[in-house]
């Protein structure tokens, strides 16, 4: 049943999308003939389409409401079930060997545009795993992280440009000196909570890049540093197709790395005690946890992974300057994370992927790409507040007899 | 055991605490009265290393540990529940009775300690997979001195245990702690504000009045002293 007041909700919410999208959508300025020209037809279009589906969006909500609870409470049901699939051992196993299948083949059967795109992507996966461990299981807001990421590409292109060392020896340098700059960051925050520490981390990427830009003996400034080798591979020579297959592979070896570790490091003592500060800082140190000690060691292991995914971007662009690791960078990939799903492995691996690749596919409607982009976002976040594969809780096996009411996503809201 | 020696703390220039010595003997149950603003928590939180003394010294079984940082006195066999329980929300029950023996690494005897703490508090067996936010508060309490004693500790610190509680919970919690100091000897530290059952459970007890020590003595003479009885016990 369509009521007056959600007409006019309708009716408000498409005025205010006119609105919104007005500049984008609507004036389109011809800078060589100085002419606007007002494409008044969109906006249009835009009104309708949001009135519409406004419109929907409540019915729907009313009707969920109202009647049909039963239905509803079965239905709410079945989806839990379904994400549920994925905490069962048999059919995560299965998963896990299609997906690993897919992506070991999937050079043979794209081309080499697909395979690099999803080299990207994979190497943002890296990155998300990598933030995951200061943001999603250390509970440290980090918004400068790409800092670390810009470190490991410069180590890579200023070692090879001084001293000609190679891919291989720099990975493993570049992640320590991730590690080391993590280091560095958390030694004046470790007072810091919330949003002190996300401003403090949010200066340090700042300063990070402007020394970039700004040392010119140093970094070469913002021309950047060119022709920095691609990895080898026992020193044969490979074509520019096979070059970007076997940086593909790499990094399939990489996020495989990255995945295990940061696997083995989620359950180990550190992680128990990452959870735990993440949690409650005073019950923290009732417990004897050194706060100094595990919180220094979150920003190094999260930063060793952006070094070394620095390396690797370096080596796969050839070519690094400052403007790669500006703010938005760090927005992306904390975004990664939280809609990932903080704190859940594989979330944020479908984080990166969804959030890398659609863009890229999204270029099929050309100017509206980002728009179009942002307007996913927004709706995810509404839908899937907790992350697409929220983390992985221990299973609650629930003895219905004594205690009915809690069920394991039951927060406490009485107490 | 324990011996706080003339501790004076400040919290900038406010001094909190003025010359306070209290001292706790082995198997005892020590408790420390008084009112909102008294000084109990930073009584406690000097002990426990997070606030620093600024003259005098905290001496625990022959070494001094002010000075030291809260992880080195808890390795050293100080636990504290603290004031608000404070138990780790998200985490189950199983997993935040683990935390508690974070510092420990003989995992045969912590299975052996998390199962005769299941028999102590039959409740938290029953919730043991569930998040700890999920319990009523009464429950969240026993979860926090279950996880307090998960350490194995020479000296039990507690802070306020009855805060917001019914007395019926506060009566079981008291009676947990009564025996666990009776049957296994566990040394007691109670900061409460509930004067009346502090002082039936303890042995010895403090009254701390804007920061000093103003009476002390046996709990059973403190609970007959009419200025007690008046202020505290509301007789």
């Amino acid at each position: 049943m369509i009521t007056r007041h959600d007409l006019r909700h309708a009716g408000l919410t498409g005025l205010w999308f006119m609105f919104l999208t007005f500049p984008l959508v609507v004036i389109k300025i011809n800078p060589i003939e100085h002419t606007v020209h007002w494409r008044w037809s969109n906006m249009v279009w835009i009104g309708v389409v949001s009135f519409l589906a406004s419109l929907t969006i409540r019915l729907v909500q009313g009707r969920r409401r109202t009647g049909e609870n039963e239905k509803q409470q079965s239905l709410l049901q079945t989806s839990v079930r379904q994400f549920d699939l994925l905490r069962r051992p048999a059919f995560f196993r299965a998963a896990l060997i299609t997906s690993s299948v897919l992506l070991i083949s999937f050079p043979l059967f794209f081309s080499s545009y697909q395979v690099n795109i999803l080299t990207t992507a994979l190497m943002y996966v890296v990155l998300g795993l990598g933030l995951n461990i200061v943001v999603g299981m250390a509970g440290l807001l980090d918004l400068g992280y790409v800092a670390f990421y810009a470190v490991g590409a410069y180590t890579y292109a200023l070692l090879h440009l001084h001293f000609n060392l190679g891919f291989w020896m720099v990975l493993p340098i570049g992640g320590l000196l991730g590690a080391l700059f993590g280091l560095l960051l958390g030694f004046p925050v470790l007072r810091l909570r919330g949003d002190y520490l996300a401003i403090v981390t949010l200066a340090f990427g700042q300063i990070v890049r402007l020394i970039l830009e700004n040392w010119s003996e140093f970094s070469k400034g913002p021309s950047g540093i060119a022709n920095i080798a691609r990895p080898g591979l026992f020193g044969l020579t490979l074509s520019p197709e096979a070059t970007i297959t076997y940086l593909y592979y790499l990094m399939i070896g990489l996020v495989g790395l990255t995945v295990f570790v940061v696997n083995r490091l989620q359950n180990s003592r550190i992680g128990r005690a990452w959870q735990a500060l993440r949690e409650d800082e005073i019950a923290c140190q009732a417990m004897g946890i050194d706060k100094t000690k595990i919180k220094l060691s979150a920003f190094a292991l999260g930063a060793t992974w952006a070094g070394m995914a620095g390396v690797f971007f370096a080596a796969k662009t050839t070519f690094v300057n400052p403007a790669s690791f500006t703010f938005i960078e760090s927005a992306i990939i904390l975004c990664i994370v939280v809609l990932g799903g903080m704190g859940s492995i594989a979330g944020v691996m479908v984080g990166a992927l969804i959030l890398i690749l659609l863009p890229e596919y999204l270029r099929a409607v050309a100017d509206y790409r980002m728009l179009a982009f942002g307007a996913i976002l927004v709706v995810m976040m509404i839908v899937r507040p907790q992350g697409l594969i929220a983390p992985k809780r221990r299973t609650y096996t629930l003895p219905s007899t004594h205690n009915p009411v809690n069920s394991s996503d039951v927060p406490a809201s009485d107490r | 055991m324990l011996e706080l020696q003339n501790i004076d703390v400040f919290y900038g220039n406010i001094q909190a605490l003025h010359d306070i010595s209290i001292t706790i003997r082995q198997g005892e149950i020590v408790t420390l009265i008084g009112a909102n603003g008294a000084g109990k928590s930073t009584t406690l939180m000097t002990i426990s290393g997070i606030l620093p003394p600024r003259h005098g010294r905290v001496i625990f079984l022959n070494q001094q540990i002010s000075g030291l940082m809260p992880d080195r006195i808890v390795q050293l066999g100080i636990s504290q529940v603290p004031e608000g329980r404070h138990i780790f929300p998200a985490l189950t029950v199983s997993e935040n009775l683990d935390l508690g023996a974070f510092l420990r690494r003989d995992h045969a005897a912590i299975a052996d300690d998390k199962a005769w703490l299941y028999g102590l508090f039959p409740i938290l067996e029953k919730r043991r997979q569930q998040p700890g936010g999920t319990l009523s508060g009464g429950e969240q309490q026993m979860l926090a001195i279950a996880r307090a004693l998960m350490a194995r500790p020479k000296l039990l610190l507690l802070d306020e245990p009855s805060m917001g509680l019914a007395p019926l919970i506060t009566k079981q919690i008291f009676e947990i702690l009564l025996k666990l100091n009776k049957e296994h000897q566990t040394t007691i530290f109670l900061v409460e504000q509930n004067a009346n059952l502090a002082l039936r459970i303890a042995h010895r007890a403090y009254v701390l009045e804007n920061g000093r020590v103003v009476l002390q003595g046996d709990a059973a003479v403190l609970r007959d002293n009419p200025v007690v009885q008046k202020a505290y016990l509301g007789m």
